[in-house]
């Protein structure tokens, strides 16, 4: 059998998302819903199979169930493979005793055996937190071509945000001479964006090297990067352009969700020749009533409207019952809203059952999204108020 | 007990010329997502049958298309599964089945090489939510030869000429009949239950002796040993039998009720597209309407049934329509009691009307 693949992917799917409160209670932040139909990690597993990266190993640690039934036998990314496919890599135990993830050099390390068994030349970092769509082969085609031990995929943010990111100092050809975590004065604007290309023995020494060193937080920002530059091994930055949107917190998720409303936004999920794939829902088509409206939104199958929708976008299986005035929300899969309620400037997680003549959020209030945590059930005509954040019955 | 099911995916070809000038009955599009063969196929899967063929005869390309390798209905195994069974033929006899039985002499390879209990054969041209789970039970429990699945039906809800009806006698089927009494029927759903070898055998003999219809030939004869019992399907059921019928049927799926029964109660399976979400545009109206994904609408809906990818342009109004997948209109178009089969584009202001007792027809990939 040959057993050689060019290229392997190590998805970081580990992260709690604990900025986004309520909605990564019982899930990881990667399996969060987006836009209707999706959940973050479509994005960087429909990249890898546009890539044409087959292999996948994906790295759980945090409240992995969610995660792990979506992703399956990865048959909805075209990933299930008699040789190569999607990986689901969580810790384990072994002679030595069991550890957990310590950190994303560590996840990396503990899964060398795994990357070995492709005997790949090329090892992509991705993390399952960012909106974005990338062609990785294009990535990897300039790391061969610079000869570079390691390439960081890096965009431009605006200067008078750069100061919130990992900043990379380049010289004119794109090598990189300087690391900034978050600086008061940037030099630069060009942000990492956590996706790393590493030749594969670089990686399998370095990772060893890190894991050694007992002061290492075992990260790769933190971590293995700067120890690489400081040996003098040759690292480029690849510049990106296009869509990019961290998810991390209650009000970048929003964001990126309204972008999807916004026809001239950069992020095009129509397009045919890179289609985000995701876990189809088994549902008939959507329903709008006599009394419903659906304006300005994007809905999915199985919902049922007969209420108001304005700005908003809903997942599958979301009823909209009548009088309900639903605005500026994302109603995740399977949500409830009753006779009256008013949702405006809010998130509403999968299986929440929202009252009679209840209220969630309210008016103008952007910048302030209030978020009911699945499975919650609010009461008729209770009202929850802007910016809370409950996973608990109101 | 064991049971694998077979599908006629071509048998009702001739009733909706319409719809299968380019493929089988099987393959119809139906309510905004579906084929007409997913209910077949569902009912099956969902009655914890894991081996179904499927008999082909013409046309069966886009028949091919949509069930694939049959993952999609958990059918693609490495024990069982889903089985194309295409016609048999040879250059010298270039043999086409006309008949079920003729279908059936087909695949008697496919019956022999199985070794299931009991074959549950099926149609695909009817729309419900079967378990055959309860009637396979019940055949077990009377020791039938066959079981017959039949709905009650008022004679005028049956427009086919040669609609087969059943005389029930405590039971047991008594006769079988081509549409002719007022008032109730017992419509024949073509849902039979028997035992694989026994089919077999009647096949055989049946062929042997050069008969050529299955009910006239095969089953008449069997009447007389009283083993042939009826088992009466309650719940929605319909058969799509004309064009008029087709319209109808999709638009009885704008009440709750009918969608919960067939959608709710169990799942109904179909191909995945990976469809985006369908948009609503700024000035979008849509009134008691199912859209499926993957579809922008800009313009107008009210009473009508819309598949997947489809566009609506600006000031685009469509009423009572049934518009397939990927019908594109352009704007301000005004469209009432429309079928347009797949691919048809409508562009800016055109006016086309049918009625709702004879809705318009645009074949695939007309550009009106």
């Amino acid at each position: 059998m040959i057993n050689k693949k060019e290229s392997v992917a190590m998805l970081l799917a580990g992260g709690q998302g604990s900025r986004l409160y309520a909605l990564t209670n019982r899930i990881a932040k990667p399996a969060v819903s987006y836009g209707g139909k999706y959940r973050i990690i479509d994005f960087p597993l429909s990249n890898c199979v546009n890539s044409g990266i087959d292999t996948v190993g994906v790295l759980t640690q945090y409240q992995p169930l969610v995660l792990n039934d979506y992703i399956g036998n990865g048959e909805p990314w075209d990933l299930d493979r008699s040789y190569g496919g999607v990986h689901i890599l969580s810790p384990y135990q072994a002679k030595h005793g069991q550890e957990w993830y310590k950190g994303t050099a560590n996840a990396i390390y503990q899964n060398i055996s795994f990357i070995k068994s492709y005997k790949p030349e090329y090892v992509l970092i991705l993390s399952g937190d960012h909106i974005y769509k990338m062609n990785y082969a294009k990535m990897i085609s300039a790391h061969k071509k610079t000869g570079a031990a390691c390439t960081i995929a890096a965009i431009k943010v605006p200067l008078s945000e750069a100061s919130r990111f990992g900043i990379i100092n380049v010289k004119e050809n794109g090598e990189i001479y300087e690391f900034e975590e978050k600086p008061k004065q940037p030099k630069s604007d060009l942000a990492s964006m956590g996706i790393y290309v590493f030749s594969a023995d670089k990686l399998y020494e370095y990772l060893e090297a890190d894991e050694a060193d007992e002061n290492s937080s075992k990260d790769f920002g933190k971590d293995v990067l700067p120890k690489m530059l400081a040996a003098g091994e040759k690292m480029f930055a690849y510049t990106f352009k296009g869509y990019w949107k961290d998810v991390g917190t209650i009000n970048s998720l929003f964001e990126s969700n309204m972008d999807l409303l916004n026809r001239d936004s950069e992020l095009d999920i129509n397009d045919p020749t890179w289609k985000i794939r995701s876990r189809n829902p088994i549902a008939p088509p959507q329903y709008i009533g006599e009394n419903g409206r659906a304006v300005n939104s994007v809905v999915v199958s199985g919902c049922e409207i007969e209420g108001d929708v304005e700005n908003s976008i809903l997942s599958h299986d979301v009823t909209i019952r009548k009088g309900a005035v639903v605005r500026n929300s994302i109603i995740f899969s399977g949500a409830d809203i009753g006779e009256g309620a008013k949702i405006d400037y809010a998130i509403i997680d999968e299986n929440v059952k929202i009252g009679k003549n209840a209220s969630v959020g309210e008016q103008n209030s952007e910048g302030k999204i209030s978020v009911i945590g699945r499975d919650v059930v609010v009461s008729d005509g209770a009202k929850v108020p802007a910016g809370e954040i409950t996973d608990k019955d109101v | 007990m064991s049971a694998l099911g077979l599908i006629f995916s071509n048998i009702h070809d001739n009733n909706i010329p319409e719809l299968t000038a380019k493929r089988t009955v099987a393959s119809i599009p139906f309510c905004g997502r579906y084929r007409l063969i997913d209910f077949a196929l569902s009912n099956m899967v969902n009655s914890g049958i894991a081996k179904v063929g499927v008999i082909t005869k013409s046309n069966f390309q886009s028949l091919m298309d949509h069930v694939g390798s049959g993952k999609d209905w958990d059918l693609a195994r490495h024990y069982g599964g889903l089985f194309i069974l295409p016609p048999f033929g040879v250059v010298e006899n270039n043999f086409l089945y006309t008949t079920r039985l003729e279908a059936l002499k087909n695949v008697t390879g496919f019956l022999n090489k199985s070794s299931e209990d009991f074959v549950v054969m099926s149609d695909s041209d009817m729309v419900c939510n079967m378990n055959f789970k309860p009637i396979i039970a019940y055949h077990v429990e009377k020791n039938a030869a066959m079981t017959f699945v039949y709905v009650e039906k008022e004679k005028y809800d049956v427009e086919r000429k040669h609609t087969p009806c059943l005389t029930i006698e405590n039971g047991v089927v008594e006769d079988v009949s081509y549409g002719s009494t007022e008032g109730k029927i017992n419509l024949f759903t073509n849902v039979v239950v028997i035992k694989r070898t026994l089919l077999i055998s009647m096949i055989n003999e049946a062929v042997s002796h050069g008969k050529k219809h299955f009910i006239d030939d095969v089953v008449k004869p069997e009447l007389s040993s009283g083993r042939v019992y009826a088992y009466k399907h309650e719940g929605y059921y319909e058969e799509i039998t004309s064009l008029q019928k087709y319209y109808d049927e999709n638009m009885k799926f704008l009440d709750k009720e009918v969608r919960d029964e067939v959608f709710r109660k169990a799942n109904v399976y179909t191909k995945v597209k990976d469809s985006t979400p369908t948009e609503y545009g700024e000035k979008a109206i849509v009134k008691n309407s199912l859209v499926a994904d993957g579809c922008r609408i800009e313009g107008e809906v009210y009473d009508s049934i819309i598949f997947r990818g489809v566009k609506i342009g600006r000031g685009t109004v469509v009423r009572n329509c049934i518009l397939m997948q990927n019908t594109i209109t352009g704007e301000s178009v005004n469209l009432n009691c429309i079928i347009a089969d797949k691919n048809v584009v409508i562009k800016d202001r055109r006016n086309l009307s049918g009625c709702e007792n004879h809705p318009f027809f645009l074949p695939k990939g007309t550009v009106v």
